[in-house]
């Protein structure tokens, strides 16, 4: 090869690095993967803000959606709570319930959020955080999405979309058939 | 009012820099300086309403308003002003704004100080800086912004990381991004330098003392970087090779190649093509890091989030790796060297040497790095690299690193003759064998400890012996001791101030090698009363306390520390509870020594304080690490200094 023709080489030795970082996009890291997946999930009681019992077990033979949030989980609970009070309106008649789990909260806090969204879910505080802790909880928010037969199907870590939701519960409306 | 008053000052300012940086080129180009005028006043504007931005969010945080979400994100009414303050700079958005501001800094000071002393250049420099100026500025008005309106307004903010609480996390980002955008100002002169043709020692001689300051900051940043991860993060080390710390450290090690081989190029015409190279290398590099530290695409500790700003620092690293190494093939007939290599034992040899093993390490820290994105890429495995392979290939190359900062300053140019090397080398060997066996004596039994330990004696009497003997000279001459010794340093401030910097990086080598061959730890659950003992101290666990501690609740533990001697006091190591994290923040209480380091975190504990689990380590020579910076500093200090012209 001859001196001219090498100098090129820097320039085209640059690509495939380049090409490497690119590819990093495809990765997801938080795509850690809950080793709670296909279990059952951890069953649960708590009192909901409105005052009443609030129970996972009540829910049986639905497809319940499980979402830890918090009042000061800025912005990703501000920007899913319209997404899950619309798609619980828009499911419920289909038997799918979804639950809030208000963690690490004052109570004052978290009813001045559930007015705001005007919420209409039932919503709870898991006062010692026994339920966080079941589900393996890293932060918020974190959604779980359990099929009728009472097992965890799905995570998803962050705010939760319109097309993740109906996804999820499209999938497991399915298969109950 | 502020979300918009913000975002628009951001997008003015782009189309400001923008503008600039095609009116430099152009007038660069056609030789009107009515257009390069225009291009400086383009930049001043940019300084200003950078300025502007940047004061805004400091404003916003400082008076809690959440209708901005970068203030709601990160900051709650719990948290103290002055953390507030750092805040605007501790999260991505912000943190781009305080980055894009010092380019501005940066740009403004180019301007005044080169503006006539460079005359072909500067207008290709003041280009490059506003186009670097103005992908930042893209990046926080699109990707980034940091005055996006959120809506609605909570009535409190999520709070900042606690971790982040630290007056650590106020110069340290400060000094680190000093550093990466203080290597724009070389780059910015080398690229000028393809641009014009112009590829001689000018650009070199201009940009040294730029050089030395970036180089500095990053140093600084790196230090302040350990100092922050050793007493807060409470695993009692200073240096874990994350991918964020390495791709810090990655411009570090071009930038001090760089700083060695201009030396060459000055005194020997030699090395054109590898110093431009190993500039647009350096900035690449921090353009890497910053792309590592925002995009997301490799896991790590210190990650900011993701989104598609990643994509836009991706795009921008491609144009940039591309069109400078584009130039560099373009203007390669020019870049031939003058000189020749002599002899191989020569400074020369010495130096490049020295920039081999650099390049070497940056190419092992960038492969670790990378490796497990290649891995996932290649062979769908998920991998990690960790310290072990770091520290296997890269102690051998600071090893020679440090040899070599013990030959390069001594040894003749050209070739070296066999009495140069006896006048030099003799004593600085003779004391070093001697060290060794003194090392020895005393105990010393781990080989890479000894090998470092020696080396760096041979390297300070390298210093001595010059030291001594150009005091030795002047004093021949007539001057007397004290007035000698420092006359020296004034009138041959460059070379004595490098020297004082190799000697800071020497007291910091020793403190690498001290802590992590003699510290010891260990871990004991204790009832209360009784004592953990480690290294001749006894800890005893006296019981727990709990407090409302203004934005967290705090749980301290207080054991009592006692040695053979009749010292005692006190360490109070706890826990911080912060209502918006899920899990505890350790509070490391330490107290620092010359030789000991006492740490200690707490563990598990009961909640009647009967009982609590304990980390105890006694960290050996950590405090040498952060004295070196001392001298680090002092010696920039002494570099940077004008020269004095000697007298005839």
């Amino acid at each position: 090869m001859t001196r001219r023709s090498l100098r090129w080489l820097l320039p085209v030795a640059a690509l495939p690095v380049l090409a490497l970082l690119a590819y990093g996009f495809r990765v997801n890291h938080r795509d850690i993967p809950s080793p709670l997946v296909d279990r059952p999930a951890a069953p649960f009681v708590l009192t909901s803000y409105a005052g009443e019992p609030m129970s996972l077990e009540a829910h049986r033979g639905r497809v319940v959606v499980v979402n830890f949030w918090a009042s000061w989980c800025v912005p990703a609970c501000y920007d899913e709570a319209p997404v899950l009070e619309r798609n619980w309106r828009a499911y419920r008649e289909r038997g799918v319930m979804v639950l809030g789990v208000d963690i690490q909260d004052t109570p004052e806090a978290a009813r001045k959020f559930i007015d705001q969204f005007s919420l209409t879910f039932p919503n709870a505080l898991d006062p010692t955080g026994k339920v966080s802790i079941d589900y393996g909880v890293y932060g918020v928010p974190e959604t779980f999405f359990i099929d009728a037969r009472g097992r965890i199907r799905a995570k998803h870590v962050g705010a939760v979309t319109d097309a993740i939701f109906r996804r999820e519960v499209d999938r497991l409306l399915a298969e109950r058939g | 009012m502020t979300p918009e008053l913000g975002h628009g000052a951001v997008i003015v300012a782009g189309l400001l820099a923008v503008y600039g940086a095609v009116a430099a080129a152009v007038g660069g180009r056609t030789g009107r300086t009515a257009l390069l005028e225009s291009a400086q006043h383009a930049a001043l504007g940019v300084f200003g309403l950078v300025t502007g931005a940047l004061l805004l969010l400091a404003y916003a945080f400082l008076t809690f308003d959440f209708s901005l979400r970068y203030v709601a994100t990160n900051t709650n009414l719990a948290t103290p002003y002055y953390y507030r303050i750092t805040a605007v700079w501790g999260a991505l958005e912000g943190s781009i704004v305080l980055w894009a501001w010092m380019l501005a800094l940066y740009t403004l000071i180019v301007i005044l100080r080169h503006r006539h002393n460079a005359r072909e250049l500067y207008p290709w420099v003041l280009s490059v800086m506003l186009g670097v100026l103005a992908f930042f500025l893209l990046v926080m008005a699109v990707p980034a912004p940091p005055f996006e309106r959120l809506s609605p307004v909570p009535a409190n903010g999520r709070g900042l990381n606690p971790l982040l609480e630290d007056s650590g996390m106020i110069t340290h980002p400060v000094a680190l991004y000093l550093g990466f955008t203080g290597f724009t100002v070389p780059f910015a002169f080398a690229i000028a330098a393809l641009a014009t043709g112009r590829v001689g020692d000018r650009w070199i001689t201009l940009t040294r003392r730029w050089t030395i300051v970036a180089w500095y900051f990053l140093s600084l940043g790196l230090l302040i970087g350990g100092w922050w991860s050793y007493h807060v993060l409470g695993w009692g080390g200073y240096w874990a090779w994350d991918p964020v710390e390495n791709a810090a450290f990655m411009p570090w090690l071009t930038g001090t190649a760089f700083l060695h081989s201009v030396m060459i190029q000055e005194r020997r015409r030699m090395l054109k093509l590898w110093n431009i190279g190993l500039v647009i290398l350096t900035f690449s590099l921090t353009l890497f890091g910053t792309f590592l530290t925002r995009s997301g695409v490799i896991a790590s500790v210190h990650a900011f989030t993701q989104g598609t700003i990643g994509a836009f620092f991706l795009a921008f690293l491609a144009l940039v790796v591309l069109a400078s190494l584009w130039l560099l093939a373009w203007r390669w007939e020019a870049l031939a060297a003058e000189g020749e290599l002599d002899s191989v034992i020569s400074r020369e040899s010495a130096f490049l040497l020295n920039n081999v093993l650099l390049i070497a390490a940056t190419f092992t820290v960038f492969f670790g790095t990378v490796f497990p994105l290649l891995s996932e890429a290649v062979r769908g495995v998920k991998v990690s690299v960790g310290a072990p392979f770091f520290n296997q290939v890269n102690v051998p190359v600071f090893l020679g690193l440090l040899f070599l900062m013990g030959v390069g300053p001594l040894i003749a140019w050209r070739r070296a003759s066999r009495d140069n090397l006896r006048r030099n080398f003799f004593w600085p060997v003779v004391v070093g064998v001697a060290a060794a066996a003194l090392f020895f004596a005393l105990g010393v039994r781990s080989t890479l400890a000894v090998l470092s330990l020696t080396l760096t004696v041979f390297v300070a009497a390298t210093v001595a012996v010059d030291y001594v003997r150009a005091t030795r000279a002047r004093r021949r001459m007539g001057e007397a001791l004290l007035p000698a010794m420092g006359g020296l340093l004034v009138r041959h401030n460059r070379r004595y101030g490098g020297f004082a910097i190799h000697l800071g990086i020497l007291v910091i080598a020793v403190g690498v090698t001290g802590s992590q061959a003699w510290s010891v730890q260990r871990e004991a659950t204790v009832q209360r009363g009784e004592a953990v003992e480690l290294a001749g101290y006894r800890f005893r666990f006296d019981g727990l306390a709990a407090r409302e501690a203004g934005n967290h609740f705090f749980v301290e533990s207080t054991f009592k520390v006692t040695n053979g001697r009749a010292v005692a006091y006190e360490l109070r190591p706890g826990k911080k509870f912060y209502p918006q994290e899920q899990s505890p923040i350790a509070h490391v209480d330490y107290r620092l020594g010359f030789i000991d380091d006492l740490y200690l975190v707490l563990g598990d504990f009961a909640r009647d304080g009967s009982q609590a689990t304990v980390k105890v380590q006694v960290n050996r020579m950590v405090s040498w690490i952060w004295i070196g910076g001392l001298v680090l500093t002092l010696g920039t200090v002494l570099a940077v200094l004008p020269e004095r012209k000697k007298p005839a």
